[in-house]
């Protein structure tokens, strides 16, 4: 320290060596710490997706911040919140999406919340009676790019995107399909209604229905459509006349396709228009026509015959009775009943072209067709109210040549046409109801019977499994996993040796530190060590 | 504080960190003084002490951001898979009614690296100004976030431990989640920190 007061006598002498101002590499460290911190920043912007608002009906089973959104299985986005429309008649979900998912915004796309489902065609969603209810998407191909949606409140039966074709149908009632009801080809399920509503104008529906791959190409420009609603039990002049489809469509209704034996088709095209007719019998029928209108009055009172009951020619099915409705004759003081029926001339089929003015029937030209109808009434064709089921008391109307008819005057020009009837008779009473009860006889009701009980005992059975034997063992399980959490928290409770030897644990690593300490000090103070090792 | 006894500085001594002999160095300027018994470098105090413990300290303080943005744990039970950040897990904890365990994680997580950060930074300011002030207590201050250390470690122990003593397959599982690597990382940072900053220059006058 002698030099002390010679530096401080001479400052101008004192030789200062700049310090260096290449700032230290400590400063790496900060650095990449902010680098890293940037990254996860960017990372996150860059991955944030499109925010979209879906209104549904109810939130029942929607969590914010857990119930996933997934397309195709995969979880595309979460609910990040839950309200209240403003006027308290829906509610708003928010969800905020993956980046990924901006293809899925265009308008159209579809969603609806997956909960587990127990309907008439099955149980779906069981996967979410543990995982919670989830929201599933189906995504329009284009269309304008939005952020709010309206959410479907049934599960759609057609995905965007599924093989198959859809076709239209036409028909007068729905009955008892509904959207999701199978659609069979020789009863094998082969596709669904995917959608219906009423008809422009309201005087019928159409029905969408979508049939799946590889059975698409069953339905041909010449396939018929007939609703395969459970059992047919007809009631008609021929008796009693049970028919069956599976078990299914006995409780839900169904539709039914077949084509023509001898006329197969070509497949037919998407969004093909067809006529869903009532059963398989009307479906093939050969096409009705035009129908022509006819009345009939009858000076007798009429039970048993409804609006709807067959109008017979020579045994035939020739068309039906439209309206009954009563009379007053001032001159005979009494009530006839005025009984008007429509009749399809093109039933005929083959009998139609070999009939003179054959060509203007077909035409509808009302002269010529009136006169010809004037000829057969003086050949004697009549109309008459026949029994046709004793059992219920239905009746139908048979045009019939009664040979020994009485002489009337026949009306070519009236508008509807009128034809002369004749009173009903009750013959062959006994012979019918010989061969009804002969039907019946034949109908296998004890088997059927036996059959249903088998199935129900079945059901029964397998309840009574489930019951015994499933809910059971979930019970247990859950009481396992309880148990593991239980013992888990003893683990992790303050006084467990698990605790204790954390404590010496860390006495350990405090030791260990209280090294690396001393090591990188050492490395501070001589990092060419770690190169060249200790001097 | 005129009564103090005199430092090793003061009187032209040095200690060999290595093998602790106390000699006077002879003055060699531009070269690193080194032990006459060990041949070890040789420092009057840690050098660049403040600029390193700046350097760790900014790095900490920058990471422990996503450190508490970002999830710590994933925990599913039967399906219901949810994220949590140390906040949430502290909330959830105090919601459900254990408070002990809230206030752990919340000493642990939260209240003890926000204390390191702002004692270092105490600590710093004062050191680079040769303050006279507090400074006992700030050497005990310096001795107990030294101390502490590692114990905020706890969390990331926890959740290893949790990690591995919960997998029910698709009943019940929890993961680790980014956020926990960026706490330890936060943690280890801090004890960097406290390491490079040399207590002696708590005690150094301005002269
Ligand atoms: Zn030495």
């Amino acid at each position: 320290m002698n030099d002390g007061p010679n530096l401080a006598s001479e400052p101008h002498e004192l030789r200062i060596t700049p310090r260096r101002s290449r700032p230290s590499l400590i400063w790496l460290v900060p650095a990449t710490a902010v680098l890293i911190g940037l990254a996860m920043l960017m990372h996150t912007w860059l991955s944030e997706g499109p925010r979209i608002a879906i209104t549904f009906q109810t939130a029942e089973g929607l969590t914010a911040g857990k119930t996933a959104v997934k397309y195709k299985d995969v979880t595309i986005g979460t609910v990040s919140s839950i309200d209240l429309s403003s006027d308290g008649t829906h509610v708003v979900v928010h969800v905020s999406l993956v980046k990924s998912a901006y293809s899925l915004t265009h308008e159209g796309t579809r969603f609806w919340v997956v909960r587990p489902r127990i309907g008439m065609h099955g149980v779906s969603g069981i996967d979410t009676l543990l995982s919670g209810a989830y929201i599933a998407v189906d995504s329009a191909k284009s269309g304008k790019m939005t952020t709010s949606f309206v959410g479907l409140e049934d599960p759609p039966a057609v995905i965007t995107g599924m093989p198959g074709r859809s076709f239209l149908l036409h028909t007068k009632d729905l009955g008892s399909l509904d959207i999701g009801s199978p659609v069979y080809y020789r009863r094998i399920q082969v596709g669904r209604i995917s959608a219906y509503k009423l008809s422009d104008g309201g005087d019928g529906i159409d029905i969408r229905v979508f049939v799946d791959s590889p059975y698409e190409n069953l339905v041909t420009t010449s396939s018929r459509f007939w609703q395969a609603s459970g059992v047919d039990l007809s009631v008609n002049a021929e008796g009693f006349r049970l028919k069956t489809q599976s078990l299914d469509t006995i409780l839900a209704g169904g539709i039914t396709f077949d084509s023509p034996k001898h006329d197969r088709g070509t497949p037919a095209p998407e969004q093909a228009e067809f006529v869903l007719a009532k059963d398989q019998e009307t479906a093939f029928a050969p096409p009705e026509g035009p129908p022509s209108y006819i009345q009939l009055k009858f000076d007798q009172s009429l039970p048993g015959l409804s609006v709807g009951a067959p109008v017979q020619f020579s045994g035939m099915d020739f068309g039906r009775v439209v309206s009954l409705d009563l009379d007053y004759d001032p001159d005979s003081e009494r009530f006839p009943t005025i009984v008007n029926i429509a009749v399809y001339p093109q039933r005929l089929g083959r009998v139609l072209r070999k009939l003179p003015d054959a060509g203007d029937i077909q035409g509808q030209s009302a002269a010529p067709h009136s006169q010809f109808l004037g000829s057969l009434v003086e050949r004697g064709l009549r109309a008459q109210v026949r029994p046709g089921n004793l059992l219920t008391g239905q009746r139908y109307i048979a045009l019939d040549f009664i040979p020994d008819a009485p002489k009337v005057a026949f009306d070519a020009e009236a508008m509807p046409l009128t034809l002369p009837t004749i009173p009903s008779s009750y013959d062959q009473i006994g012979d019918r109801v010989a061969s009804i009860l002969d039907k019946i006889d034949k109908m296998p009701l004890e088997s059927m019977g036996k059959r249903l009980d088998a199935s129900l005992l079945n059901l029964e059975t397998t309840l009574r499994q489930i019951n015994g034997q499933v809910l059971p063992e979930a019970s247990k399980t859950l009481k396992q996993t309880r148990d593991t959490l239980r013992g888990m928290e003893y683990w992790l409770s303050e006084d467990s040796p698990t605790q204790q030897s954390l404590g010496e644990t860390l006495l350990e690593v405090q030791r260990t530190s209280r090294s690396l300490r001393t090591l990188t000090d050492m490395l501070g103070r001589n990092p060419e060590a770690l190169l060249r090792g200790l001097p | 504080m005129k009564s103090l006894p005199p430092r090793a500085d003061q009187l032209g001594m040095i200690r060999c960190h290595i093998c602790d002999l106390v000699f006077q160095p002879a003055e060699e300027p531009g070269k690193a003084v080194r032990c006459p018994r060990c041949a070890a470098a040789v420092h009057r105090r840690l050098p660049n002490s403040i600029v390193r413990t700046w350097a760790f300290l900014i790095a900490g303080v920058i990471l422990y951001i996503p450190a508490n943005i970002l999830p710590v744990m994933y925990t599913s039970f039967f399906g219901n898979g949810i994220e949590s950040t140390i906040t949430d897990g502290v909330v959830s904890f105090w919601n459900s009614g254990s408070y002990g365990i809230a206030l752990v994680i919340f000493i642990a997580s939260i209240a003890v690296p926000c204390a390191k950060f702002l004692i270092l930074a105490t600590l710093l300011i004062t050191a680079r100004k040769r303050s006279r002030w507090a400074r006992l207590e700030r050497a005990r201050l310096y001795r107990m976030i030294e101390h502490i250390g590692y114990w905020s470690m706890l969390d990331v122990l926890v959740v290893a431990v949790v990690v591995a003593l919960v997998k029910f397959r698709e009943l019940a599982t929890i993961e680790p989640r980014v956020g926990i690597l960026f706490f330890g990382a936060v943690v280890i940072l801090t004890m960097l920190s406290a390491m490079s900053f040399d207590p002696r220059l708590i005690w150094d006058d301005e002269e």
